[in-house]
């Protein structure tokens, strides 16, 4: 049984224009100890997976459909006390995005990671609870005692560290990280991502790194969910995807990155914008910005095909063709 | 190659640090921000010249200096032999025409209760450089250059009106449309979705190309600099670290923070993830930038109290590659 397992998922948001159909029929799975990257560019639902997953989702969104599977109990029949006691930081951690902006700048860090603690393990004491943070402090390579700094004190790429240090907190097994080293100078984003994939050994963690930069996740993924419009186009382990992308979608956004190592060249570029979510072209949504587009993209919308082993799917009218 | 178009010669910033009221009473020593601290390079004309460095390098600052939106406090400028460094805001018209630029933000660098046309058509205007039907078959024809078609649909609408991507093609053409000589490009698809980003980019730089303009292009990415750019400045700290050919740059960095950051730039390819050589900690304080050499502090060649103490000189390491690092001086 897979740790996380995700299935028809759909969350809507009301609008004053109609329903945003931001998150609409995704499934994947992430096993025990296993990272996979949810890659895909702005407003293609990648945070409101996570915010579904959590039931963190602001009071216009709704997920109407699916189930979401954690270690066998579907997370959507739960109430609000069960999820808050039993599933968030304990189950299921989250990194949100923009962590530099994460914490609370009138308490010391250490008050804040102290408080999700609490929360979870009432008897343990507060000294004991300190001893902790300073510990999971040690564990990302921050300085112990600089638990009794305020937020304010601490660079960009330390408050991160902090933000993952909170994550950990109460011994997570599945940590959802967004967009963790975004914001960051390339040389920071190099030791958070040293960090992430250090920590992913040594704890055996299960992760899910949502990100909009494909090389984010080469470099700490095993496998990778690539979303557009609300929708995963291609699943599949990571060096399928990035090596035989079958997706025109998929090829597109992999090519869309320069490689530091490649032989100079020009960028391959996609053309058009993503559509708008309250109106989606009909059939594969791709299709207005796909070069191989045929008369059936239109009419229908690709089914999910699972290819070889069952890891790989795709949905797209070209891979059904042949 | 060509003539050199533009020139820097030990170009310096220094903002004073605001101190306060009881700090001026105190007659506190007053404080300055090193942004940029003494670089030397040269643009060749119709060259793409890429300034990468993290932020707070100065790079920003060094591309602004160029087409003097900030006053330098030190150093000089020179373009086409002209020394530019300071020319009175008058006598600096006739190159605005010349020297434009593009910002980062297109959220930000567009007036939001201007249309399109009116945003492209005020360079034209105030320059005095085209007016009536001319001015307005110049908007057309720079609508279309940056694929803006048709023209009509474009011209009246509002900055809200357009996308991310879009709008970007509107301040590509405000500044191409007095056709300028050379334009500083900040950082000018970074806000934008990585599906837009190259699309945006190539049309950019084929303008630049069919318009015969030099080009400084400022970013944080070393990858892209690599495949856009035909020569790179690295900068770091307000200090110019290494600068050459891209190609070489890239394949024979000499300076220990040209191969960090080279290193950690990830590479979208699992099969050959995982550099695992990073340095440690973050830029320093500009306030008070280390003494000697100012990467020292986190140099994993580190060679000891000369780095400490002594800046390192420029030296010509190979044909057009140039390294400031005591490594390479001291023979």
């Amino acid at each position: 049984m897979a740790l996380l397992e995700i299935n028809n998922l759909r969350t809507y948001f009301d609008t004053l224009r109609g329903p945003v159909k931001a998150v609409d029929d995704v499934s994947f799975q992430v096993e025990k100890g296993e990272s996979m990257g949810l890659a895909g560019e702005s407003g293609c639902g990648k945070t409101t997976v996570a915010l579904s997953i959590l039931r963190l989702l602001p009071s216009n969104g709704k997920t109407i459909g699916g189930e979401v599977l954690f270690n066998g109990e579907n997370l959507l029949g739960l109430d609000d006390a069960a999820i808050r006691e039993k599933v968030r930081w304990k189950g299921i951690s989250l990194v949100f995005q923009g962590a530099m902006n994460a914490l609370n700048p009138v308490y010391k860090v250490k008050e804040q990671i102290y408080e999700a603690i609490k929360l979870h393990e009432p008897d343990l004491g507060k000294q004991e609870a300190f001893e902790r943070v300073r510990k999971l402090f040690e564990m990302v390579g921050l300085e112990p005692a600089r638990v009794e700094n305020y937020p304010h004190e601490f660079s960009g790429g330390m408050k991160q560290r902090a933000v993952i240090a909170m994550a950990l907190a109460c011994n997570p097994e599945l940590v959802i990280a967004d967009e963790p080293a975004t914001a960051l100078d390339v040389i920071v984003q190099a030791q958070v991502l040293k960090l992430i994939r250090a920590l992913k050994e040594k704890l055996r963690l299960s992760m899910i790194l949502i990100t909009h930069d494909l090389s984010i996740i080469a470099e700490t993924c095993d496998k990778v969910a690539i979303m557009y419009a609300g929708k995963i186009v291609e699943y599949g382990d990571i060096q399928t995807i990035f090596h035989e992308p079958l997706h025109p979608y998929a090829q597109g956004l992999i090519q869309a990155f320069p490689n530091i190592n490649a032989p100079k060249q020009s960028m391959i570029s996609l053309p058009g914008f993503p559509p708008d979510l309250l109106s989606p072209p009909s059939g594969c949504r791709f299709r207005p910005r796909c070069s191989y587009a045929m008369q059936i993209c239109k009419e229908r919308e690709p089914e999910v095909l699972t290819l070889g082993k069952e890891l790989h799917r795709v949905a797209c009218h070209l891979v059904a063709k042949t | 190659m060509q003539e050199t178009m533009i020139r820097v010669t030990d170009l310096k910033k220094w903002f004073p640090v605001r101190m306060g009221f009881l700090g001026t009473l105190l007659s506190k020593e007053q404080l300055f921000v090193h942004a940029v601290d003494g670089v030397d390079f040269e643009i060749r004309k119709g060259e793409v010249y890429g300034l990468v460095g993290e932020s707070g390098s100065g790079k920003t600052t060094t591309g602004r200096m160029l087409v003097r939106l900030i006053e330098p406090s030190y150093g000089k400028i020179t373009y086409h032999e002209q020394d530019i460094t300071t020319t009175p805001e008058k006598g600096l018209r006739p190159l605005r025409r010349k020297m434009q630029m593009i910002f980062q933000d297109p959220y930000d660098s567009l007036n939001p209760r201007m249309t399109a046309a009116n945003i492209i058509s005020e360079p034209l205007e105030s320059l005095g450089v085209a007016e009536g039907q001319e001015l307005e078959e110049r908007v057309r024809k720079i609508l279309e250059d940056v694929e803006l078609t048709p023209p009509e649909e474009f011209m009246l609408r509002l900055p809200h009106e357009l996308s991310g991507g879009q709008r970007q093609r509107v301040a590509t053409a405000r500044a191409l449309v007095v056709n300028p000589e050379f334009v500083v490009a900040d950082e000018p698809v970074s806000m934008l979705d990585v599906s837009i980003r190259a699309e945006v980019l190539n049309l950019m730089l084929h303008l630049m190309e069919k318009y015969d303009v030099t080009f400084l292009y400022i970013t944080h990415d070393l990858a892209l600099a690599r495949h856009i750019c035909n020569r790179i400045g690295v900068m770091y700290l307000g200090k110019m670290m290494e600068r050459a050919d891209a190609d070489d740059l890239i394949k024979e960095p000499m300076h220990p923070y040209t191969k960090a950051l080279i290193a950690a730039v990830p590479v979208p390819d699992p099969s050959s993830r995982r550099t695992e050589v990073v340095i440690k900690g973050e830029i320093p304080s500009p306030v008070a930038p280390p003494p000697g050499c100012r990467f020292h502090t986190r140099c994993p060649e580190y060679l000891g109290d000369i780095c400490k103490t002594k800046e390192p000189s420029v030296v010509e390491v190979g044909p057009r590659h140039f390294v400031a690092c005591h490594l390479h001086s001291k023979h």
